[in-house]
């Protein structure tokens, strides 16, 4: 990993590169999309040694572009393109479960500096805590949190032999044992269990042979008969292996201690090679067909016009376009929110199939009635499981398809009202899955009747539960005579800080707000009825404040798999005054919000809000001055409602399973 | 979507006195040419509404509407047609259907509604509050309707004397406050409990009660139960369910408030604190509909002459027909003599028949008309089959089905009642005139 290392001091990963520019000098071995569209990326080694012409190819077509950081799914999508997703991800757990961990740092060895193989395993161990959720079977979740809990990296000791501190020495020495690399990574293929050596053999050899043949994405027949073999036997294996690896490996902790790992080999990387990140934007046309139908929103990209139009035809909801869109933003979806309400309401009684309940969270999701990613979640999933109890199977159709479908429409539904927090994501997942799982000659009253109590198992284990033990953690780390610092309206910390009230600790409360939505009053008046002192200041003014700050609490929408915590816009800002001032920062998320995307910015993956609502001044109606800001056509207004902010200014993560100190690198 | 539609559609209405008849019952006026009713049933099939209990007052009205509604709808609309008593009430009204009401909401409509404002809008609004209640709420019109059958032409310049007392919170969706027109005094008594619970309450006078009423079934017909006393969904039920919305005693010392001159009123109590909602017992909601949105209610004649003269102008969207380049709408079958003019905003229906030299603006003349030559016709409404002979002079007036004016004929301000004649020379002013 010296080249990880050595591009870590070259530049400083702190300081992100943004919007456009030339990649100076590209090295040869990045381009990871070439094996990324042929296949499993355990064929990685041979391909890059096979094949380096090619990726000049891509680096010179398309050597001015904007970044694009790919969400992971699709680059799994792309990456383990051939076995399918589900076995992505169990090809990797299996590697790391079986082989000792050096496979893992050895695969990366020859390959330079960075690419997407690596990518791709760090990323598929991080997957394993919303893999664990995909299947979630309770026992084994509550065998792992167990597990997980009892040390905060237990997981990752059962994965390493080292423990988590160690990891790092792990990847610098494995740096110094390339001999196993080619090998180990072979046998990551073979050692699955269904995907037959054929299938595997033959795909290799295919895109050896064809590798020169091939400068555009195009599979020949008897390669996509291949692939389509690969996946299918990778799905049986998945469910065969998918239970043990996956258990052993789903551990959110863990993951996020590898997570920084991975981070600090992504960032440069990104900053460097705009062009391979552009070579994967050529494939997702093509591969990710499948990876879309799952959730066709969170990968969408508004500026690509053609999938916009597909959209517009089958949306239910009627969008008005901003007409200021904001140049850097139009991937994300940019509307007027003016006639968004009237337009939906007038079509009321227009959309029958939109359960009632469901389209009431609509219209709550839409007008800000309902805000903050656990009410968001829970009002969702009570709607589900409305829409089930009401729901009969029409004639001649099994439930699990029927049901899913209609799901699948609620959820696009609710996508058209405001779009899916990363938490929601999760949850319509399990959702999903478990209705996927229902037993074909179960009859409907006793699927119906296990969905709903599934439902609510997830409702309480996962959100209700998962808050007060959450509150019963991080109550041990307020201390009397503590100052905390809080922002914004989060309603765990929000119980933390009155179960701390009870207990009868002595601590002052800063209260940091920011425009436009002003959330933090809300909590500021309940604080203040409890009898807590608390100080309310803007965020504008938080570097005065911080001095006598002794903790900063916050809370999140999600955190991703490289530990950057993706939260209300404001709370990056937050944790980097407190980094400067040393105050530890904690975060508070429950488990269910973790997701296996990477992101490193807030531009790629974010929600824009209603830009009028930034051109009023709360209580100053005279201040009118962009009264008609959008007939002027240079001027375009940003809310952004989130940002990321990397883990190097988090101390701590504070979950159900546990508390995780994130290791500063 | 879990929603019944019930249309009020009433019967003769003694507001609208010399107009209805025997053969023509209120949901059967016309309006542009349409009865009244129509504007709500296509308005509910706008919105895909299409299993609807009509209930109407008297079984000879329900006969005449429900063949009406069968001709004109069939396998359009799927529409019972309920009939009740008269002067049950609408809450009498209601409970004489509640037997077929199933659904979670049921949505209560006047039958002569005239508006555009998308019903789903106040269904979504119910449901999205959760509500026990939503009413629409429209602007007044500055010239427009008023309740009092009394402000017809002479007194058009004096202020409209009543109007709707509304008192909403300050995120303007939830009812706080309600006093139909005729109960306002000089001062509005408002219970201090529900002013405390919210801190501040905005009162409006300015806001029409369109009897649009999304309710929930199970407190509707808990409410229509208990309280059999009680007449009219909108001055009793509807009242009675904004009152009680904390469950606390009604109390009658709240603090008077004066002045009611149509401006708003801020009225800062103690703290505007929004949490404080949730502990009432049911909510009340209203939706209010957007400016540019057309909606008035048929029950006065005022009224009448006002919807005839705004559906065939302003409001032209909803009569359905299509406009000339005159702005006005000219039947083909319809004759016109020499050197007679119909100005814009006007309607001239099929087979009507003027003479020469006459003058129509802004008005409706219906089928079959024989008019003389050198007749005037201002701010009228027409029916079918009236005759007007030559040199009459009809001004702000409305004339009935079959009705007749001999020659010369002057008119201002009144209605004729079906079949009535009018003798040659006569001249009448403000007056309703029909068959005793």
């Amino acid at each position: 990993m010296d080249s990880r290392r050595l591009s870590r001091t070259v530049i400083d990963p702190k300081v992100r590169q943004v919007g456009f520019f030339t990649p100076c000098d590209p090295p040869p071995a990045r381009s990871l999309s070439v094996p990324a569209d042929t296949g499993a990326s355990a064929i990685v080694p041979t391909d890059m040694s096979s094949s380096p012409p090619l990726t000049d190819i891509y680096i010179t077509n398309n050597s001015f572009s904007p970044v694009r950081i790919p969400p992971p799914r699709q680059a799994s999508a792309e990456g383990l393109h051939s076995l399918g997703r589900a076995a992505g991800s169990t090809t990797s757990v299996f590697a790391h479960g079986v082989l000792s961990p050096h496979c893992w740092e050895g695969v990366q060895m020859p390959i330079g500096s960075y690419n997407l193989s690596e990518f791709t395993q760090g990323k598929s161990s991080m997957l394993s805590p919303s893999s664990s959720l995909d299947d979630l079977d309770f026992s084994e979740e509550d065998a792992t949190s167990a597990c997980l809990i009892g040390s905060a990296s237990g997981k990752e000791a059962a994965a390493f032999p080292r423990s988590s501190g160690e990891v790092m020495m792990a990847i610098k020495s494995g740096a110094n044992a390339p001999a196993k690399s080619a090998l180990t990574t072979a046998s990551v293929v073979k050692a699955l269990p269904e995907v037959s050596e054929k299938d595997g053999g033959t795909s290799i050899e295919k895109q050896n042979e064809g590798i020169a043949a091939r400068s555009k994405q195009k599979t020949t027949k008897a390669e996509r008969r291949a692939i389509q073999e690969g996946q299918r036997a990778a799905k049986a294996a998945a469910k065969d292996a998918g239970k043990g690896a996956k258990s052993t490996f789903a551990s959110s902790g863990g993951a996020l201690a590898i997570a920084k790992q991975t981070k600090s080999a992504i960032l440069p990387s990104q900053k460097k090679d705009g062009s391979a990140v552009v070579s994967e934007r050529r494939f997702d046309r093509n591969p990710d067909k499948d990876g879309k139908k799952d959730v066709p929103q969170s990968s969408m990209q508004f500026d690509d016009k053609i999938r916009v139009e597909k959209a517009k035809k089958r949306a239910v909801v009627g969008h008005f376009e901003a007409r200021n869109r904001v140049e850097l933003f139009r991937h994300l979806p940019q509307y007027e929110h003016g006639p968004q309400l009237p337009c939906l309401e007038s079509k009321f009684f227009h959309l029958d199939h939109i359960h009632p309940s469901v389209y009431k969270v609509g219209l709550q999701y839409l007008t800000g009635t309902t805000s903050g990613g656990n009410a968001r979640c829970k009002e969702m999933l009570l709607a589900f499981q409305e829409a089930v109890m009401d729901y009969s199977t029409p004639p001649e159709k099994t439930p699990a398809r029927d049901l899913m479908s209609k799901i699948s429409s609620y959820v696009s539904f609710l996508i058209a009202c405001r779009p899916l927090s990363i938490s929601m994501g999760n949850a319509i997942r399990f959702l999903k899955n478990r209705i996927a799982k229902l037993d074909h000659n179960m009859s409907e009253s006793e699927a119906k009747s296990n969905l709903l109590s599934d439902i609510d198992r997830f409702v309480n284990e996962k959100i209700i539960v998962a808050d007060k033990v959450i509150v019963h953690h991080a109550v041990t780390k307020i201390r009397d005579g503590d100052v905390l610092l809080i922002y914004g309206h989060s309603t765990v910390v929000e119980m933390i800080l009155l179960q701390a009230h009870e207990l009868g600790k002595q601590f002052r409360i800063v209260v940091v707000d920011s425009r436009p939505k002003f959330e933090g009053k809300a909590l500021l008046r309940k604080l203040v009825m409890k009898g807590l002192s608390c100080t309310y200041t803007h965020l504008n003014a938080i570097s005065y404040v911080m001095h006598e700050v002794t903790r900063v609490f916050l809370g999140a929408s999600s955190i991703l798999s490289n530990g950057t915590v993706y939260s209300r816009v404001g709370t990056a800002c937050v944790a980097m005054v407190s980094h400067t001032f040393r105050v530890p920062v904690l975060i508070c998320c429950e488990a269910y919000k973790f997701n296996e995307r990477v992101l490193l910015d807030s531009i790629c993956s974010n929600e824009l809000g209603d830009p009028d609502v930034i051109s009023k001044v709360h209580g100053r109606n005279g201040l009118n001055d962009l009264e008609n800001w959008s007939d002027h056509e240079n001027l375009q207004l940003l809310n952004l409602f989130y940002d990321a902010t990397p883990s190097d200014y988090v101390s701590m993560i504070v979950t159900e399973h546990g508390m995780v100190s994130a290791i500063q690198s | 979507m879990d929603f019944q539609v019930v249309v009020m559609a009433g019967g003769y209405s003694k507001n609208l006195a010399p107009l209805v008849s025997e053969e023509m019952p209120k949901p059967l006026l016309p309006v542009a040419n349409r009865p009244v009713l129509s504007y709500v049933l296509e308005l509910l099939e706008a919105s895909n509404l299409k299993d609807l209990i009509v209930v109407v007052e008297g079984e000879d009205v329900a006969l005449r509407v429900g063949g009406w509604i069968s001709g004109a709808y069939v396998d359009r609309l799927h529409v019972e047609v309920a009939a009740v008593p008269e002067e049950v009430g609408t809450a009498g009204a209601l409970r004489a259907v509640a037997h077929h009401l199933t659904a979670k909401d049921i949505l209560v409509v006047s039958g002569d509604l005239v508006s555009d404002v998308p019903p789903g809008a106040v269904a979504a609004t119910h449901r999205r509050l959760d509500a026990a209640v939503t009413a629409l709420l429209c602007i007044t019109p500055v010239s427009g309707p008023s309740e009092s059958v009394s402000s017809v032409g002479k007194d058009k310049g004096r202020k409209l004397p009543r109007a709707n007392i509304v008192g909403l919170d300050h995120t303007r969706q939830y009812l706080l406050h309600v006093a139909a027109g005729a109960e306002v005094g000089k001062d509005i008594k408002i219970q201090k409990s529900i002013l405390q619970a919210n801190g501040q309450m905005e009162i409006r006078a300015d806001l029409m009660d369109a009897h649009m009423y999304a309710f929930q079934r199970t407190i509707l017909q808990e409410v229509l139960d208990q309280k059999e006393m009680f007449h009219s969904i909108k001055h009793d039920v509807f009242p009675y369910l904004v009152r009680t919305q904390l469950r606390s005693e009604i109390s009658d010392k709240g603090a008077p408030k004066n002045g009611l001159n149509g401006a708003d009123y801020s009225l800062n109590g103690s703290d505007p604190a929004s949490e404080i909602l949730t502990n009432r017992t049911h909510k009340c909601c209203a939706y209010i509909a957007n400016k540019s949105k057309y909606c008035s209610r048929l029950n006065s004649i005022q009224a009448f002459c006002d919807i005839n003269r705004d559906v065939v102008g302003e409001a032209g969207h909803l009569s359905g027909y299509s406009f000339s380049a005159q702005n006005n709408i000219v039947h083909p079958s319809a004759e016109l003599g020499s050197k007679t003019t119909v100005g814009p905003q006007c309607m001239l229906n099929e087979g009507s028949k003027l003479g020469d030299k006459c003058s129509v603006k802004r008005s409706v003349i219906g089928r079959h008309c024989r008019i003389g030559s050198n007749v005037k016709i201002f701010n009228s409404v027409v029916m079918n089959h009236v005759t007007i002979e030559d040199g009459c002079f009809i001004q702000g007036s409305v004339i009935c089905n079959n009705a007749q004016l001999q020659e010369r004929v002057v008119l201002k301000d009144c209605q004729v009642g079906a079949g009535y004649v009018l003798t040659v020379g006569s001249e009448y002013k403000s007056e309703p005139l029909s068959k005793k």
